[in-house]
């Protein structure tokens, strides 16, 4: 075990797999000789050579078009995407092309590739640094979906998005890569050091995709979050002192529905917390499938928390971030319901 | 108050349009065995020229002439043409089929059968094409077995991709024939990056991507080129220039470059045109720019300058676009009389052999169809299950696809 930010604990992830799998390549804009505008990679060309890690021009529809290529050739790729918001020139190679080789050529060409990009705001980065697009990629049929929420669950989801035989989307919360935020900008931050989850196994080691995690267990309401909005959920339920089970969803596709419905058919209620904008985000899905499985266990209605459906603005950023103040809201409304 | 004339636009016109007199006075057809064959390690600023000729073998009275001659024996030509002759049989048989409600759509390669066909026999085991809807030569020259191409434009019980493609739509890694996406220029890039793969594990296989003039316009295509010229890709850049993207003339993608080859000499690639109607010199490129790759020498452009004879596919009408006798007058003439007319001055053929080959190829296209609707056409007899439909999307079917199958009942 070591104390590692989620930076570290996604390079280690890479490291770890480049060294158990030559396959294994890693490439994207300022990704090689720099290591990552976020450092993700730095040092792996240095360790593994400039032909496993290496800089690609500033074109996203070729970085994930030639990835596709190399993953039907038999190699598994790894590659970044310098900012989520960054990626509709390739969308097309995505949705097209990576999400549904398997299934046109009947299995005869397939696609393990991993896309990694840091997605969602609260750093200023206004509207092309600040989007969480996870719903363009789980309405896709072909790919998988993670958003980890901490270093220890990042190097895990990491090596087994490496390690799965299909395309995975690996949105990588930017504000969560130094410390755990729970929405209050104005105070100073904790450092990944200082908590449990910055506490990452050492070498190979894997957590599967498809399985959410319980961060918090109570009776009152479940709470639906992934990425930086299960720490926001924390500190409102704590704020508000209302007995809320958080689940930390962790892949958003395949999605874990046993530990959904179990809880909320134990509490009740739900609440869904996502930064993205509301209109047709993730958590539509999420109402809609909580209320198939769960209707009649259901005592209030399901509500939302998330970003405005504007672009993401700049000055603005936290009156657009679904802070603890809105959640917790939400959760006294819901509870009291 | 500004004293500057007003600006305006200008979009590009074909010379002629249905109704007019078909002119080609704007293709350059230099002489048969004019354009130099340069060393496969020549310095790509030193043929620049070659982007702006035609590369030519046969010439008008079927003598093969010049430097890009003499590659392919008597019997490599005769089974050539074989290979020609098959995929047209092929195609008018489809056509029919699609007509009489067999299928949904078909894509025809009417005119441009030298070019598929050619460079199929210029690759190795192993190398892979990512083609388009116009390549099926590869396989028909590789001997990838008829029946079940018309089983996949069938989709039928033995539709070898289950029935989840459209027609034509063919995959098969054995034969070096990349899934065809249908979605245009996103697998040149993806050729790139196979190639790309090749040489990041020290192999010796090549890939070849393929397009057509109007997808270059395309920003895979630029994407494809970038990366193929920065990491000097072991790969074989094809386009097919047959002068039509379904009613769109090819001025409309070239713009004001003189031609199609010539995009890749910003990107300092090799960039060659050749004539597509001439089964000797598409070989002689293709092979050229194959031992390019092969060797290590990166990525070679390649313009086939053709004429697309017939309809995109069978949802257009030419003649509500171009003149109704425009293929006829194209200057190149046709790919299987042009080697038919060489093999027979070669002493090796004649009108009677060929009248006989086109009837056994007949026989042999018909026995296959005969088959391959056995098993089904797309609205009768034999077809793959609705069950099928939910396989394959993942290695391993994840819970909410098994709950959907579940309730579809299959």
């Amino acid at each position: 075990m070591a104390r590692m930010t989620m930076i570290e604990a996604i390079r280690d992830a890479m490291d770890v797999m480049m060294a158990r799998d030559e396959r294994v390549v890693v490439f994207g804009e300022d990704v090689g000789y720099f290591g990552g505008v976020f450092r993700c990679t730095a040092g792996l060309q240095q360790k593994y050579g400039k032909t496993r890690c290496f800089d690609a021009p500033i074109n996203e529809a070729g970085i994930v078009g030639a990835a596709i290529g190399m993953a039907s050739y038999g190699l598994h790729p790894c590659i970044e995407i310098q900012f989520a918001d960054y990626m509709y020139p390739a969308y097309d190679q995505i949705v097209s092309e990576a999400a549904r080789l398997r299934y046109r050529s009947n299995g005869e060409f397939t696609c393990p590739l991993v896309v990694r990009m840091p997605t969602g705001g609260g750093i200023f980065g206004g509207q092309t640094h600040s989007q969480s697009p996870e719903a363009l990629f789980t309405h896709v049929s072909g790919l998988k979906t993670v958003v980890p929420s901490n270093p220890h669950d990042a190097k895990g989801l990491l090596i087994a998005a490496i390690e799965d035989p299909d395309p995975v989307i690996f949105l990588e919360p930017k504000r969560l890569y130094n410390g755990p935020f729970d929405g209050h900008h104005d105070r100073p931050i904790t450092p990944w050091s200082k908590h449990d989850l910055g506490e990452v196994p050492s070498g190979y080691f894997t957590l599967p995709l498809g399985k959410a995690s319980i961060v918090r267990e109570g009776k009152a309401v479940t709470v639906l979050a992934y990425g930086t909005m299960v720490y926001v959920a924390q500190a409102a339920a704590t704020e508000t002192g209302i007995d809320a089970e958080i689940i930390d969803l962790r892949t958003l596709l395949p999605l874990d529905m046993e530990t959904i419905v179990a809880s909320v058919r134990k509490t009740g209620r739900c609440v869904i917390v996502h930064e993205a904008t509301l209109t047709s985000g993730f958590g539509a899905e999420l109402a809609a499938l909580v209320q198939e499985a769960c209707f009649f266990q259901l005592e209030a209605p399901i509500v939302r928390v998330t970003g405005w459906d504007t672009p993401y603005p700049h000055a603005q950023e936290w009156d657009y971030f679904p802070g603890p103040a809105r959640v917790g809201r939400a959760l006294v409304d819901t509870v009291e319901a | 108050m500004t004293t500057d004339a007003p600006l305006s636009l200008h979009v590009p016109e074909p010379a002629v349009r249905p109704g007019g007199a078909p002119d080609f006075s704007n293709v350059k057809i230099p002489k048969a065995g004019a354009v130099p064959r340069p060393n496969i390690d020549v310095e790509p600023e030193s043929i620049r020229d070659l982007a702006f000729s035609i590369i030519r073998v046969l010439n008008r009275s079927g003598e093969a002439v010049g430097p890009w001659a003499g590659l392919l024996s008597d019997e490599e030509l005769i089974e050539g043409m074989r290979h020609m002759m098959t995929l047209r049989t092929f195609d008018a048989r489809m056509l029919i089929a699609q007509r009489q409600g067999k299928t949904s759509f078909y894509m025809q390669h009417l005119g441009e059968e030298a070019i598929s066909c050619a460079f199929r026999r210029a690759l190795s085991p192993g190398d892979m094409n990512f083609p388009t809807y116009r390549q099926a030569g590869l396989l028909i020259a590789d001997g990838y077995p008829m029946v079940d191409m018309m089983c996949q434009v069938y989709s039928n019980s033995r539709d070898p991709l289950k029935g989840r493609q459209l027609p034509v739509m063919y995959s098969s890694k054995e034969h070096g024939f990349f899934t065809i996406s249908g979605n245009l220029a996103t697998q040149y890039i993806q050729a790139v990056g196979w190639a790309m793969a090749s040489a990041i594990r020290n192999d010796t296989r090549i890939a070849a991507a393929w397009i057509g003039d109007g997808s270059t316009a395309e920003s895979d295509f630029h994407a494809a080129l970038v990366f193929a010229s920065t990491y000097k890709a072991p790969v074989v850049l094809n386009i097919v220039n047959n002068q039509w993207a379904i009613s769109t003339f090819q001025g409309i993608a070239r713009g004001g470059s003189g031609t199609f080859a010539a995009r890749g000499l910003g990107f300092g690639i090799p960039s060659l045109r050749v004539d597509g109607n001439d089964y000797l010199a598409v070989y002689a490129v293709a092979k050229w720019a194959v031992e390019r790759a092969r060797r290590n020498l990166g990525p070679t452009l390649v313009e086939y300058v053709t004429y697309r004879a017939g309809a995109h596919s069978t949802s257009d009408d030419p003649s509500a676009y171009r003149p109704k006798t425009e293929s006829d007058a194209w200057p190149l003439g046709d790919p299987i009389i042009r080697l038919k007319n060489h093999l027979i001055m070669r002493g090796v053929w004649s009108e009677e052999r060929h009248k006989q080959a086109e009837a056994e190829i007949l026989d042999t296209v018909i026995a296959a169809q005969k088959e391959a609707e056995s098993y089904g056409t797309l609205h009768a007899g034999g077809k793959p299950s609705a069950r099928d439909m939910f396989d394959g999307v993942y290695a391993e079917m994840p819970p909410h696809l098994r709950r959907q199958r579940q309730q579809a009942g299959v």
